[in-house]
């Protein structure tokens, strides 16, 4: 285990002299996936509770392909699939972006996790109170406002339990970016692995740091709890 | 368009591989988590640290990494103890190790599960049955368990689902299932888009299906109770 | 009856986390090979999924020598020591290298065959095999083989990008994808298994790569063993050089090549 840790302590932890890697990388993968996933699920859950089939409609195909789809099928269509189609390969902007491993993962890791959170704030605005809407109908307000100044706040207040869940869900589905050649920090304990032939202490370091991170994620989105919910406690 | 190239058989079976893998993770999960959540809910406080400790490890560690390391380390363990008993080796394949890893970990979720659940059934009922002389076990079987389905079966629902989307990581390990049976075809035929494609679909059509059961399940064990008009 | 199994497990890890006993007197009767099947035309996988070539023959040849049942069990090359050392087979048959820093880990068999490493990319490219031909290049390499531990030596401390794939079909895939610029393996394995198939048509050779002061690659391509299956490592020795007597190596040599892999000498 020692041997481990001195020769691959750096790898695991943000770079290994190349590139990003280790919990560094994972945290970047994690950040940027779930910042996608939060921009493109707050439109996206307006869009779900929409009187319009036209505006529910495409949502609802959206949400049900990527919650009903493994987020493994999701990467590979995403980087073995696209990749080769010819259109792709033709378009110097396309072939660019899909090229890259890393793109690939946050595309399909932001794609996934856009689903669920829409999923959860979706079904938080529809549980706003009726009191709080028919009071703000009542002064007055209407479409934009009434949506920033009560229904969003409300909602995303009410989600963040679950949001939270989906994060640390998250968290754990950023070790299949190995698989498309990104160094996170299970391809280091991989590497670990082939190297040393010891996986118990490997892939347990590996275990180790992420009960770590999953520790402080959890501990972080309790003290926004906390903040936000103040008003829930007992 | 349709065109698998010969790549049909296998796919089929990887698809059959998917599904009795899933089914035997429930099966697993579903023991481990109806032993957990009672650890939980007991008295012996070493029961309940011993089920929280484990509850916790399972939510902060992702699976492909227990995935792995139990791929490995639990041959190791296995062989350790089959030489230590003089029994031949019991070798684990990825199959195995999937049923095992994903029954262990998913243990986990369902302990939550049926915790919440148990706690929602009346303590009345289990107090009546028992003052009628019931023993334990009977009186979880004839009372306790018909009811705490009831509020497990959306729990238990999802986490089928997840299940069933995480039997896709076992793949990693060398299973031979739809994802690898879809990968080969693709890349040994150049349609790499249409194979990977056809896993998703498949996986849909899985996920749907087994969804239009578990309502059916959910009103079943819902006879009897009068929903709330809204 | 839980408690005796735990405590009994218990004692078993306890006693040892990497004790590894010799596999039992029992019956002979089966050996158990782990391959990577992503090798052609030594090791790959049927559509119907089945087990095919030149190792594979090998390996029911020295089975039916020895009397016993041939099993194939699939495994990725990067975990093949480490799944060895598990026990989950009794040996490698995937076109393994021997190295110094294998045999540190496990023990190896006479010679089967042997081959140079070659670097393959597309025609016209004007990359040439060293690190200054090959600078900010992407160069694709199977994980866990001999020739990543020689990119990564040798060139990526010079600005070469060096990429490693879980098998090699899937180098390939990414080669003629377009993610990479050039893949480094075995010369026969690319020049069978991918140059001379129509999938191969547009990539080409570049060099044979043979400066190796570290000596990273190794000699020959042998059978890996544990190191205490010393029983099981004479008895496949005496199989192989039985096969060279017999002719029968030659024959199955003769099936996939029209030269003598064999006496192909590398280094």
């Amino acid at each position: 285990m020692i041997d481990i840790i001195h020769q691959y302590w750096r790898a695991f932890l943000y770079t290994d002299g190349y590139t990003m890697t280790g919990v560094a990388m994972t945290l970047w993968l994690l950040v940027i996936s779930c910042l996608i996933g939060f921009c493109l699920a707050v439109p996206l859950a307006i869009a779900r509770n929409a009187r319009n089939p036209f505006l529910r409609g495409p949502v609802w195909v959206y949400v049900f392909v990527f919650t009903g789809t493994p987020l493994y099928v999701q990467l590979l269509i995403i980087y073995t699939g696209v990749y080769s189609l010819s259109i792709v390969q033709h378009t110097s902007f396309l072939n660019a972006f899909f090229r890259q491993g890393i793109d690939c993962t946050l595309l399909a890791f932001g794609l996934n996790t856009g689903a669920y959170t829409t999923q959860i704030f979706a079904g938080a605005m529809r549980d706003t109170a009726f009191g709080e809407i028919e009071a703000a109908r009542a002064i007055g307000m209407s479409g934009f406002t009434l949506y920033r100044r009560i229904i969003i706040p409300s909602a995303l207040r009410r989600a963040l339990p679950m949001y939270s869940n989906e994060v640390i869900l998250m968290l754990h589905s950023t070790t299949l970016a190995f698989t498309a050649t990104v160094p996170d920090i299970l391809k280091i304990a991989n590497d670990a692995n082939s190297a040393t032939y010891e996986p118990f202490w490997s892939f347990g370091i590996a275990a180790v740091l992420y009960l770590c991170i999953s520790f402080s994620l959890i501990f972080m989105f309790r003290r926004a709890e906390q903040r936000f919910l103040a008003f829930l406690r007992p | 368009m349709f065109n698998l190239a010969g790549y049909g058989p296998t796919i089929l079976a990887g698809t059959l591989t998917t599904i009795e893998l899933s089914v035997l993770t429930l099966a697993v999960s579903f023991l481990i988590g109806l032993i957990g959540a009672s650890a939980k809910l007991s008295r012996s406080r070493i029961a309940v640290g011993v089920a929280t400790v484990y509850t916790t490890i399972i939510r902060g560690v992702p699976d492909l990494v227990l995935m792995l390391l139990l791929f490995y380390s639990l041959q190791i363990w296995l062989n350790d103890l089959t030489d230590a008993l003089g029994l031949d080796q019991i070798n684990l394949d990825p199959f195995t190790s999937g049923v095992i890893t994903l029954g262990f970990i998913y243990g986990a979720y369902f302990t939550e599960t049926f915790r919440g659940a148990l706690m929602a059934v009346p303590r009345g009922q289990m107090e009546a049955a028992r003052s009628f002389g019931m023993r334990r076990f009977y009186a979880f079987r004839r009372i306790l368990f018909p009811q705490m389905m009831r509020y497990a079966l959306p729990g238990l629902a999802n986490n089928w689902q997840v299940i069933l989307k995480a039997t896709a990581l076992v793949s990693i390990i060398g299973l031979s299932d739809i994802i690898k049976a879809t990968q080969d075809a693709g890349k040994a035929t150049f349609r790499a888009f249409f194979f990977s494609v056809l896993a998703a679909v498949v996986y849909l059509v899985l996920t749907t299906a087994t969804n239009g059961i578990l309502l059916m399940l959910e009103r079943r064990y819902a006879i009897g109770v009068r929903k709330p008009a809204l | 009856m839980k408690k005796l199994f735990a405590a009994g497990a218990l004692a078993a890890m306890v006693l040892g986390l990497g004790f590894s006993a010799p596999a039992h007197a029992k019956n002979f009767t089966e050996i158990k090979f782990g391959v990577d099947a992503t090798y052609p035309p030594f090791e790959s996988l049927s559509p119907s999924g089945k087990m095919e070539g030149f190792d594979i023959d090998l390996g029911n040849a020295i089975c039916e020598h020895l009397k016993v049942k041939c099993v194939f069990v699939s495994q990725t090359f990067s975990g093949i020591i480490p799944a060895l050392q598990a026990r989950k087979f009794d040996a490698i048959l995937s076109s393994m290298s021997k190295t110094p820093e294998r045999e540190k880990a496990i023990a190896f068999s006479t010679e089967m065959y042997n081959e140079p490493t070659s670097l393959i990319a597309k025609k016209g490219s004007g990359i040439t095999a060293s690190a200054d031909g090959l600078k900010g290049k992407t160069v694709g390499v199977e994980a866990g083989t001999i020739q990543e531990a020689y990119a990564n030596t040798y060139w990526k401390p010079n600005g070469v990008k060096v990429v490693s794939y879980p098998g090699q079909d899937q180098v390939y895939a990414d080669l003629l994808a377009g993610r990479l610029d050039a893949s480094l393996q075995d010369s026969v394995e690319a020049d069978y298994g991918f140059l001379r198939t129509p999938k191969g048509a547009d990539y080409a050779l570049v060099a044979n790569v043979t400066d190796d002061p570290k000596d990273v690659l190794g000699s020959y391509v042998a059978i890996g063993v544990r190191k205490n299956e010393k029983a099981l490592l004479a008895k496949i020795d005496e199989a192989i050089a039985a096969l060279h007597k017999d002719g029968t190596y030659d024959k199955l040599q003769s099936k996939y090549f029209n030269f003598s892999i064999y006496q192909a000498s590398a280094n």
